[in-house]
């Protein structure tokens, strides 16, 4: 699973900013951010709410609600023919053609991603109309069922109307909609928050197990960092709108160089392995509108020394060719 | 069906409540309304008017309230409404159902039409916020401030008296017999042109501000999001995600606002003397009428319920939830 | 989001007084300033009207039917009376009946919709068909003929009859949100500590409904004002006593529309649209102060047009001395790269 660390990119993002409002008014929510999506990969996006890993995702692919304003960067795709896109130069138009094509997304809320007033099956063609206009009628309910027997729900299940299904349902049926068109990447913002423990990894699972028959890259954004640990070979971890660490799942498991990524990890009980003591995070999450200065975590941080209330540490290598980062004045040489 | 049911359970109750109240209003005057009368008219009332006055507020000595209220039931059955006195000796009845076609007509077209255009602005209004559209909300609101009957007066007075396009009153011309023949139909729409305008404008302006405000709420839900990350076309995210569950609120509105515009259009029809309900309300309360007062009450509300119930279905056909606790 | 925080707070900080300061934001809003300032206005008629008319709106004089001029603003009547003053005496009786059958309506409202939604069960099943019915009943056609009814017709019974005929819809918007109320943690705890019934819809449930109360009590006195004037105007209410609505059935009793006499029934109407839109703006700020997807929020800039699904790319223009901008990444600056500044032509 590992070996898709080293796959080439997918998705490559680089110096992204986005605020939420113009002018004096905005706030810087991700900050400079630069990250590589290999083909076939799941990377893990952690960090706590309003860390900016969600509006990292929507900014990605242009789906922030107002105020939201990409200020600055580049996300540029590579299709498996070659070539590359940037995402943020598109028309709406070619906006329109690339999306659920190429990246499509499984929302947080489950329970308001379907329209109630459709049917599931019209919400799963009407995607295969807009991007495959060539086929018939006969073929979308064909796929409809093939995609539902995906994520093991009968194809009866197809007139029914989201109301009538159960949330975990409603939720694979969301997964199986973004399968629809045979994307390269799928996000997953927070995709089984709302379900209870056992339908969260019977789900993961699911999903684990259709992305090695399937090949496509997921983003899986959530702030339980112990099903990252567990479902991700990458991690990367967001606070105040940047990147502080980044590594495989396995290394950041064995020792997490950032503090906040220890914090992290000793927030949440890991449901396998050796028990760790939860002592989680002491402060609360930095306020974007009065960021502090140098590291954004200083004044929550235990280990916080000279450097660190003044300069911004810079993401780089922890050592010299590895591709493992941290933001840290405590692995930089100064 | 169990939820039809129970919406037609509720407006029999509606009915029965309203013909009920409209038994007890007359008798629930203070002083003796019909003395006022029988002054005020100096004799001329005959003594039939008098009589159906004096049941119509209860003053019939012996029988008991109980039985009144029998009687009023039994007499509402075999479409007694009592005796107008301004159109003696013609019945209530017969006089609202002489003006019904012409009130139904003008006011379910109207009603309709300025729910569907409003609707339709709305939803452009709501989906583009931001445009040139959101600049007109202010006009809009002075608009819908704005009372019926006055915009009425302002498109006489336009209309009728400063370039005279249209007539300022009456349903047709007057030298024409009602048929269907289209020399009638064509006069009766070109006089009913000015009212229905005055009330299309007058209603329109609500429909638009109610279904743009839903517009920029549904917008901001999860599955119009999912809809443009399916990269669905645009007319698709905005008639079948937004447009489509934003119009379910404004149904309810629809149905509740109805009894407000009925109120409106009656004002319209006593501006311009257009010979519906509306027109015979205004010359039972100039006359004192109270059996035709009451009777026009009695079947507007009937009317509104009626409405209502459709209003009702309609929003049973459109929202998949209600249909599963039917 | 927080970021409004600052500038406006001195705005607020006129208003409102102490620790409830926050519940008075949504005057802020541009749009309920104007409404309130208008609405100043006419209550400042209201109460000095009288004494500012310039003539006595009944007396007749020589100048028949005069258009508007220096001595007559709003010109006379057919028997020479002034109309501008009428208007001036007429506003009092116009917001005494809008005010005072908004808050019987308001008050009937809150305590049949309240008591509704929290006791639950047959009592609010049988409140809530009440206002259902009440609901489905046409207010205006009810309102005539119960007043045409009355044997004697003045502001206060006029108020009486509108506020009792229109609670309706303040009691089921009110029952609806204090049954979501009712579910909520703190109702819940408040219930579980003992506290008794009054308390908790006192101190618990009346401060939250606030807002929905304040909308409905304006939602009507817009209703109430416009039926009020109705009645005036179809000669159901008492013709003798100035208001709008008096002003419009003498004009329309008079002929002024076949006589060509527009001042006469043109700044009655004016006036009743002013305030039906100055009441209808400070809604729209209590509605946005409640829903906030309805703000159009800080758009500062206004060449970027903000639009859900398709997130704006502006990038700072060269010389932009932002500190915390990115690095330029090099490939974004490469030839045959069209940096797309949305919807600019």
């Amino acid at each position: 699973m590992t070996a898709s660390v080293t796959n080439p990119a997918v998705l490559d993002i680089n110096g992204l900013c986005v605020d939420y409002g113009l002018g004096d008014s905005a706030v810087r929510a991700v900050r400079d951010v630069s990250l590589t999506l290999h083909r076939g990969e799941v990377l893990g996006l952690a960090g706590e709410s309003g860390s900016g890993k969600s509006t990292l995702a929507y900014g990605v692919t242009r789906l922030l609600s107002p105020p939201g304003v990409v200020t600055g960067g580049e996300v540029r795709y590579h299709p498996r023919d070659g070539g590359s896109t940037d995402i943020l130069s598109l028309s709406p138009d070619q906006l329109r053609a690339f999306r659920w094509q190429e990246i499509s997304l499984v929302f947080q809320g489950a329970m308001n991603s379907l329209n109630p007033v459709h049917t599931v099956l019209s919400q799963l063609t009407d995607v295969l109309k807009a991007h495959r206009p060539g086929m018939s009628r006969a073929e979308r309910i064909a796929r409809a069922e093939e995609l539902l027997a995906l994520v093991g729900i009968s194809a009866d299940r197809l007139s029914s109307y989201p109301h009538q299904l159960s949330g975990g349902m409603r939720q694979r049926v969301m997964i199986a909609m973004a399968l629809a068109l045979d994307p390269e990447i799928v996000i997953l913002d927070e995709p089984t928050t709302a379900l209870d423990v056992v339908m969260q990894r019977q789900i993961l699972r699911q999903l684990a197990r259709l992305r090695e028959e399937l090949d496509f890259a997921v983003v899986f954004i959530t702030h339980d960092i112990s099903l990252l640990i567990e479902f991700s070979d990458r991690i990367a971890i967001m606070y105040g709108g940047r990147i502080v660490e980044q590594a495989r799942s396995k290394e950041i498991y064995e020792t997490a160089h950032h503090p906040y990524s220890d914090g992290l990890l000793h927030s949440f009980p890991a449901l396998h392995g050796p028990r760790r003591e939860l002592s989680g995070i002491p402060g609360s999450p930095p306020d974007l509108t009065a960021m502090p200065a140098g590291c954004a975590f200083h004044p929550r941080c235990p280990k916080a020394f000279e450097p660190c209330d003044q300069r911004v540490p810079v993401l780089q290598p922890v050592e010299p060719g590895s591709g493992r980062t941290v933001a840290c004045w405590l692995h930089a040489d100064h | 069906m169990r939820y039809l049911l129970q919406r037609l359970g509720f407006y029999l109750f509606s009915a029965w409540a309203a013909i009920t109240i409209n038994f007890f209003i007359p008798r629930m005057m203070p002083g003796d309304p019909v003395q006022a009368l029988i002054t005020r008219y100096q004799g001329q009332l005959s003594t039939q008017a008098i009589d159906s006055l004096r049941t119509l507020f209860g003053l019939d000595q012996e029988a008991s309230l109980w039985s009144q209220y029998l009687d009023y039931w039994g007499n509402l059955f075999s479409g007694d409404l009592g005796t107008s006195f301004t159109y003696f000796p013609t019945g209530v009845s017969d006089i609202i159902s002489q003006s019904m076609p012409w009130t139904l007509t003008l006011m379910g077209i109207t009603t309709v039409l300025s729910f569907l255009l409003g609707t339709g602005i709305g939803v452009y209004a709501g989906w583009r916020r931001g445009s040139w559209l959101d600049s007109m909300l202010p006009v809009t609101t002075f608009i819908s401030a704005i009372p019926y009957f006055w915009l009425g007066l302002i498109a006489i007075a336009l209309f009728a008296v400063q370039w005279p396009i249209f007539p300022a009153s009456g349903a047709y011309d007057n030298g024409l017999l009602p048929g269907w023949d289209w020399e009638f139909i064509s006069s009766a729409i070109y006089h009913g042109t000015l009212p229905g305008v005055t009330i299309v404008i007058s209603a329109i302006a609500g429909w638009i501000l109610g279904m743009r405000n839903m517009m920029v709420s549904v917008s901001a839900e999860d599955y119009v999001l999912v809809a443009h990350a399916k990269g669905l076309p645009e007319r698709r995210v905005m008639f079948s995600y937004a447009a489509r569950n934003a119009i379910l609120p404004n149904i309810s509105n629809f149905a509740l606002s109805l009894g407000f515009i009925v109120g409106g259009t009656l004002l319209v029809e006593m501006v311009f003397s257009y010979p519906g309900i509306g027109y015979v309300l205004f010359q039972g309360v100039s006359a004192k009428d109270y059996p035709l007062m009451q009777g026009v009450f009695l079947f507007v509300t009937l009317a509104v319920l009626a409405a209502n119930l459709v209003a009702d279905l309609v929003y049973l056909l459109l929202d998949p939830r209600t249909r599963r606790e039917a | 989001m927080a970021l409004q925080a600052t500038d406006t707070a001195v705005a607020a900080g006129e208003s409102a007084g102490g620790p409830r300061r926050d519940r008075l934001r949504f005057l802020r809003n541009g749009k309920t300033l104007v409404g309130v300032a208008i609405l100043g206005v006419f209550v400042l008629l209201a109460i000095a009207g009288s004494w500012l008319a310039p003539y006595d709106p009944s007396a007749r004089s020589e100048e028949l039917l005069q258009p508007p001029s220096w001595d007559h603003p709003f010109g006379t009547t057919q028997t020479g009376q002034d109309i501008f003053s009428q208007i001036l005496v007429g506003t009092r009786g116009v917001l005494v009946v809008g005010l005072l059958a908004a808050v019987i309506a308001t008050v009937l409202g809150v305590l049949i919709g309240v008591t509704a939604g929290y006791l639950g069960g047959v009592g609010d099943e049988v409140l809530s068909s009440l206002s259902n019915v009440f609901l489905v009943i046409p207010g205006l056609p009810l309102i005539i003929i119960v007043t045409s009814q009355l044997p004697e017709t003045n502001d206060f019974t006029i108020a009486l009859v509108i506020g009792l005929t229109s609670w309706a819809w303040g009691a089921r918007v009110l029952r609806a949100q204090t049954l979501s109320l009712r579910g909520r943690d703190y109702v819940q705890a408040a219930r579980a500590t003992g506290e008794s019934t009054w308390r908790i819809i006192v101190f618990e449930l009346l401060p939250n409904l606030t807002p929905v109360i304040a909308s409905g009590f304006i939602g009507t006195v817009i209703f109430a004002v416009l039926s009020e004037i109705t009645l005036a105007f179809i000669g159901v209410a008492d013709i003798s006593h100035w208001n709008w609505g008096t002003v419009l059935f003498w004009a329309q009793s008079n002929q002024a529309l076949a006589q060509d006499a527009w001042w006469w029934f043109v700044p009655a109407g004016l006036c009743i649209a002013l305030l039906g839109t100055a009441l209808a703006l400070i809604n729209f700020g209590i509605d946005e102060f409640i829903n906030p997807r309805l703000r159009s929020d800080g758009r500062a800039d206004r060449r970027v047009r903000m639009r859900v699904g398709f997130t704006p790319v502006v990038r700072p223009g060269h010389g932009d001395a932002e500190a915390e901008a990115a690095p330029r990444p090099p490939a974004a600056t490469a030839p045959g790269t069209t940096i797309r500044k949305d919807d600019r032509p």
